[in-house]
């Protein structure tokens, strides 16, 4: 199978950089360019150049008071009591200069990514620049700026009559998009993520289905930490499954953040690369069934921008395009280039090794409370099934 | 935190002559379980739950009925006299009222007139403010020994980085009492190099657990 698809790319990605020592480097992007161009599975032809939004669209979502804020703090001119109003100037997302535009480009690359799906030129578009989750209407929080992905499908809103399926793999809550559509029977969110007993930001839980008329279209799977491979896929092609056939989209829209792998920092989920093949090729199956092709996957998180990021990312590429994921030896030219940066040790190899961390004494508690959990998040698509087939 | 803050100021309520079926009907249309009866002046001189309401019901299992013993009124089955508290109580007297007296209810009076309310899911909300995880948070528990001064040696680290505190809490460590957990939640997506700064400062950090390593 051979897909259409367009990669969003531009350097200025790199322009969103909060300070040296933070976790969140956009460096990851191209990265991962270099390793599909390595691969020779990604041409100019493909490449799609990104637009900055309009500060008309970012208002599609965002508040004119916390975009004003932005803009000033862009230009050092936000004191730090205001700053912290909207969540700007903390640990997480410190104040930097031209911090507006560049997070306007984030924005602008996920609807030059849509509008691509939108007029037809594409089936599929890859925006690993976009994906910042967290965004609120008028906070900033948890590295996350702009949220591209409420502003993208407020946009897809209100250029058609598309009902959107939203899909977080982020192993953190997608919560500022799942607030922003919460009341909205045209967009359903589906997050995937480690259960926020712990990990930031704390909510995602299977309870939070909507609210009015959005009741029923918001849909949390809180996952136990160290969860691994099997039991993290089987409930995310399980519950993707039922959500698509019960929602019925007509584009799906994936974020796919690269945190949820044994070796990120940040999170304490236990996969491993094989997840990053199986969850863009459930996406991309479903797409093609439900929605003829139309799919715009975005970044994320990802905080092993080493051995991780590239790899998970570049499979979600190479299966927009056939369908298949990369496996055997990465290209040694892509290490050779990349292992003098790396203050770790560069994999050789797609898959990662048998059995790469210490075995989980309680792996078969966590499998079968993540079966709960699955069961209690379905259970609203099950009962409107046994109502629908009894009347 | 006082009672004032928590507590419903919109009070559904009924006099003692009011028929029992009346209460059936409030219980059911504003999804409550409490009703304070209440006399000319505003004062409460019973309350009733939906318990007691339903136990003066005729019963499901028995043939129909007409219905009378609804007609009766609501005084012949209200509970009397009344654990109330006042506003400027504090909501941890409520807590232990609920748990002493097994009761999930209580109205609020000031000069013997009735002004507010106070349920278990008013307590049960109150606890999820204190606890912080309704509000964007990483999670970070300390095991310290229990001794006067731990808190603000521990809060020193925390100063130092520019990350706001969203809730403390301090539970016993059960397995051994000479020692005691510190819970905190911060508003960041990145608590690592806080634990680094409690790991260099020598604190035993529960959890997170660093990646890689299992409970």
């Amino acid at each position: 199978m051979n897909c259409q698809a367009k990669f969003v790319f531009t350097d200025d990605f790199m322009r969103y950089k909060f300070r040296d020592d933070h976790p969140f480097n956009q460096l990851r992007v191209t990265m991962t360019k270099d390793l599909l161009e390595k691969e020779k599975v990604l041409g100019k032809e493909n490449i799609l150049e990104p637009r900055k939004a309009t500060e008309e669209e970012l208002k599609l979502f965002h508040s004119p008071k916390y975009v004003e804020a932005v803009k000033r703090a862009s230009e050092e001119g936000l004191s730090e009591d205001e700053g912290l109003e909207y969540g700007i100037g903390t640990e997480d997302t410190p104040m930097f200069k031209g911090m507006h535009d560049a997070s306007s480009l984030l924005v602008g690359s996920t609807l030059s990514a849509i509008d691509a799906v939108l007029d037809g030129k594409t089936e599929h578009a890859l925006n690993l620049g976009g994906g910042l989750h967290h965004g609120f209407e008028r906070k900033a929080s948890g590295f996350c700026i702009y949220n591209d992905g409420a502003v993208g499908i407020k946009y897809i809103r209100e250029k058609t009559n598309y009902k959107v399926l939203y899909v977080d793999t982020d192993a953190h809550h997608g919560d500022g998009v799942q607030w922003a559509f919460y009341d909205d029977p045209n967009v359903c969110t589906f997050s995937i993520h480690e259960t926020g007993r712990y990990l930031f930001p704390g909510t995602g839980n299977v309870n939070e289905r909507g609210l009015k008329e959005g009741y029923g279209y918001s849909f949390n799977l809180p996952i136990d930490a160290f969860t691994e491979d099997e039991s993290f896929i089987e409930l995310y092609e399980y519950a993707f499954k039922e959500i698509v056939e019960y929602f019925k989209p007509d584009i799906i829209i994936t974020q796919n953040g690269a945190d949820a792998h044994y070796l990120d920092p940040l999170t304490h989920l236990c996969s491993t690369i094989k997840i990053y093949e199986q969850i863009p090729k459930i996406a991309h199956d479903l797409a093609h069934e439900f929605c003829e092709g139309r799919w715009v996957a975005l970044g994320g998180g990802g905080y092993d921008i080493w051995r991780v990021v590239p790899r998970a990312w570049a499979q979600i590429w190479k299966v927009m395009v056939t369908g298949t994921p990369f496996s055997g030896a990465l290209p040694e030219d892509w290490i050779t280039k990349w292992q003098e940066h790396s203050p770790v040790v560069l994999p050789g190899v797609w898959n990662d090794p048998p059995h790469p961390y210490k075995e989980i004494p309680r792996k078969q508690e966590i499998t079968e409370k993540n079966k709960k959990i699955l069961q209690n998040c379905m259970q609203f698509i099950h009962n409107q099934k046994n109502f629908d087939s009894t009347t | 935190m006082l009672v004032e803050e928590v507590m419903k100021t919109e009070v559904i309520t009924l006099t003692p002559s009011e028929p029992i079926e009346t209460a059936l009907k409030l219980l059911n249309e504003h999804h409550i379980r409490h009703i304070p009866i209440v006399d000319s002046s505003n004062c409460v001189i019973g309350i009733v739950s939906d318990r007691d309401v339903r136990d003066a019901s005729p019963s499901i299992l028995d043939a129909p009925s007409d219905g009378s013993q609804l007609k009766k009124p609501i005084q012949s089955v209200m509970t009397s006299p009344v654990i109330s508290v006042h506003p400027l109580d504090f909501v941890e007297e409520v807590t232990s009222i609920f748990y002493e007296h097994e009761i999930a209810c209580v109205p609020v009076m000031k000069n013997e007139q009735l002004v507010g309310i106070i349920t278990e899911k008013d307590m049960l909300h109150t606890l999820i403010q204190l606890t912080g995880t309704h509000v964007q948070s990483s999670q970070i528990e300390i095991k310290v020994i229990n001794k006067p001064g731990m808190l603000p040696q521990v809060m020193q680290v925390f100063g130092r980085r520019k990350v706001n505190i969203s809730s403390v809490l301090i539970y016993p460590y059960k397995p051994d009492s000479q020692y005691k957990i510190i819970v905190i939640r911060i508003q960041t997506m990145n608590p690592l190099p806080t634990i680094e700064d409690l790991r260099e400062a020598g604190y035993e950090v529960l959890w997170p657990k660093m990646p890689g390593m299992t409970s």
